[in-house]
């Protein structure tokens, strides 16, 4: 097991290398930065300035090391927008984003698996189709529309629910259920299918045979082994929710580090752009090396490769 | 007559249709989707109160057509959906063929890369490249085309793996075949059907991140009539009007359902249980 983790993490650290790489020379595909950081109305001084105080006058390898440096002891450069560190506004934003994916995971879980062992407790029958189809449904469903749609529904006619911000805790939910609409389909169908499989194997059959009710074989017997493989993916689903979430938060005015990175896409802020790619690539690895790690204690087959 | 069938059909329907619109858009618009009348905005579809027949959907903020511009969003989408695809299952099916084929090292930089990819934010990266590069249809195709890859790549390796060993592989290799020839001619015919299916899925995932995109006003650039772009550019007005966003997000809806149930469909058909 020891083995299979070390491996892991090597493979963690050389592909959060290459993710640094990524980062970096994608914000210098627009040719000159300077450029786009003094805007249109600029003279050739003001750019040849910026340059220089950014030190955009420098090699691009130097430039590179100088920031991976900088990044690695904490350090991720100054905001040209905000003109604050770039980590303490990162910091400052990351709760909400983390909040956002947190209950849209919860919403995600607690819609997926009741849905998937009922789909696989009567499998083949018209319910499960029907639940299939709300799985079909729902990947279908452009989020940011379904979006808009919660928020003139449930927020404007109905007015139950905040249609922006988080000052209290139900600003979450409509962002929540729209973030989880992504991750359902997925975690049902894998809720699903390995429902199906437990419920076919020998133990469940010895277990009804001594006379165990329904739901003591469902809940404790099959989902155990059916929810390895849906714990595992959860944990990559959220890192795929948490970049999604540049998305609902433009939609619901939420001031995490989606609307973050939009605003600084949108305005050139090239250093806090860098740093929330390699934020969300540095949690979305720490989650799949999580999710390893789970399987490996988990899972006795995994331990001996 | 199954369910399955039932509903492959569907999505036959729905896709073939889409398509016709598509093709048929200058001889079905009712109007100039780009031609402007100010003194003609928000008119709402010819149901509602104050609707007339001239415009069955209505008119947006700048006095356009709403069905005009519909029918010609639909060959935005299906574009950006194609061509993503052929762009993104070129790269993939070449990485996941050549690993899976040639193994040891070779797999293990494909596998490498796979992984990278992954862990690159999707939406994030999308949106700077485009912001730097300049929004074109081309900008977003191309983009959208070198991140998607990566199903592609991994059904390619592994199923091209399964074949990999067979006597039709052996026996071509025997009578002398080069290796591209093996590759081309013996190994990607076996696979196909089950890239076609990985396509169907990824069709569907490009037309939504492409609306995404140009709702965050990173993707097509206006005055193109994306059905991303006009909810964005119907947002506003969602508040009083609910309709200018109900419209292009139908529309958006029932062609990625329809993309997903024909893909649904063919997986069945052609025998192909992967999933991711």
């Amino acid at each position: 097991m020891l083995r299979f983790l070390i491996r892991r993490a090597v493979l963690a650290v050389l592909v959060c290398l290459t993710v640094l790489v990524v980062a970096f020379a994608l914000t210098r595909l627009s040719g000159d930065l300077a450029v786009s950081i003094a805007g249109p109305n600029a003279t050739s001084e003001d750019v040849a300035t910026i340059r220089k105080n950014y030190g955009l006058d420098r090699p691009i390898p130097v430039q590179f090391l100088d920031w991976a440096a900088k990044a690695a002891s904490g350090d991720l450069g100054r905001s040209y927008l905000y003109r604050a560190p770039v980590a303490g506004l990162i910091k400052d934003r990351l709760p909400i984003t983390l909040g956002l994916g947190v209950s849209g995971l919860a919403i995600a879980l607690l819609t997926a698996i009741p849905l998937g062992i009922l789909s696989a407790m009567r499998e083949g029958t018209f319910i499960d189709r029907a639940i299939g189809s709300v799985a079909l449904i729902g990947q279908a469903m452009p989020s940011f529309w379904l979006g808009l749609v919660l928020v003139i529904f449930f927020g404007l006619k109905l007015q139950w629910l905040p249609i922006s911000g988080v000052d209290t805790w139900d600003g979450y939910i409509m962002p929540g259920i729209v973030l989880a609409f992504s991750a359902i389909p997925a975690l049902m169908r894998l809720t699903r299918a390995g429902m199906i499989e437990a419920l076919s194997s020998d133990y469940i059959r010895t277990a009804r045979a001594k006379g165990l009710s329904t739901a003591s074989i469902v809940l404790k017997h099959a989902l155990r082994n059916a929810a390895m493989p849906v714990v595992s993916v959860a944990a990559v689903q959220l890192g795929f929710m948490l970049g999604g979430s540049i998305v609902i938060e433009t939609v619901f005015a939420l001031h995490g580090v989606g609307y973050l990175a939009w605003e600084s896409i949108s305005k050139n802020d090239f250093p806090v752009v860098q740093a929330v790619v390699m934020l969300l690539a540095m949690i979305y690895i720490g989650l799949t090396l999580l999710a390893d790690l789970m399987n490996a204690v988990l899972d006795p087959r995994l331990r001996a490769g | 007559m199954t369910a399955r069938t039932l509903s492959t059909g569907l999505g036959i329907a729905i896709v073939g249709f889409i398509l016709f619109v598509a093709l048929a858009a200058g001889w079905l618009a009712p109007h100039d989707p780009f031609a402007q009348d100010l003194m003609k905005r928000m008119i709402p579809p010819s149901w509602m109160d104050g609707g007339s027949t001239e415009h069955w959907l209505g008119t947006d903020q700048l006095g356009r057509d709403y069905l005009s511009r519909l029918v010609y969003g639909a060959r935005i989408s299906l574009l950006i959906g194609t061509l993503t695809v052929v762009t993104s299952g070129t790269i993939g099916t070449t990485l996941g063929v050549v690993g899976g084929y040639f193994g040891g090292r070779t797999d293990d930089v494909v596998m490498f890369a796979i992984t990278c990819r992954l862990a690159i934010p999707l939406i994030l990266v999308a949106l700077t490249v485009v912001a730097l590069v300049g929004s074109s249809l081309t900008v977003v195709v191309l983009t959208l085309g070198l991140l998607l890859w990566e199903r592609f790549a991994v059904v390619a390796r592994t199923t091209t793996m399964q074949v990999r060993n067979l006597d039709y592989v052996a026996a071509a290799r025997a009578a002398g075949a080069s290796t591209p020839h093996i590759l081309l001619k013996e190994i990607l015919p076996n696979i196909l059907t089950h890239l076609v299916v990985v396509a169907t899925l990824e069709m569907a995932l490009a037309i939504l991140l492409e609306a995404a995109l140009s709702f965050l006003g990173l993707g097509v650039p206006p005055p193109l009539p994306s059905w991303g772009l006009m909810i964005a550019e119907a947002k506003d007005y969602m508040f009083f009007s609910p309709w200018v966003i109900v419209v292009p997000g139908v529309a958006l809806f029932v062609l990625v359902f329809g993309i997903n149930l024909l893909g649904d469909g063919l997986r069945d058909l052609l025998g192909v249980s992967q999933r991711r």
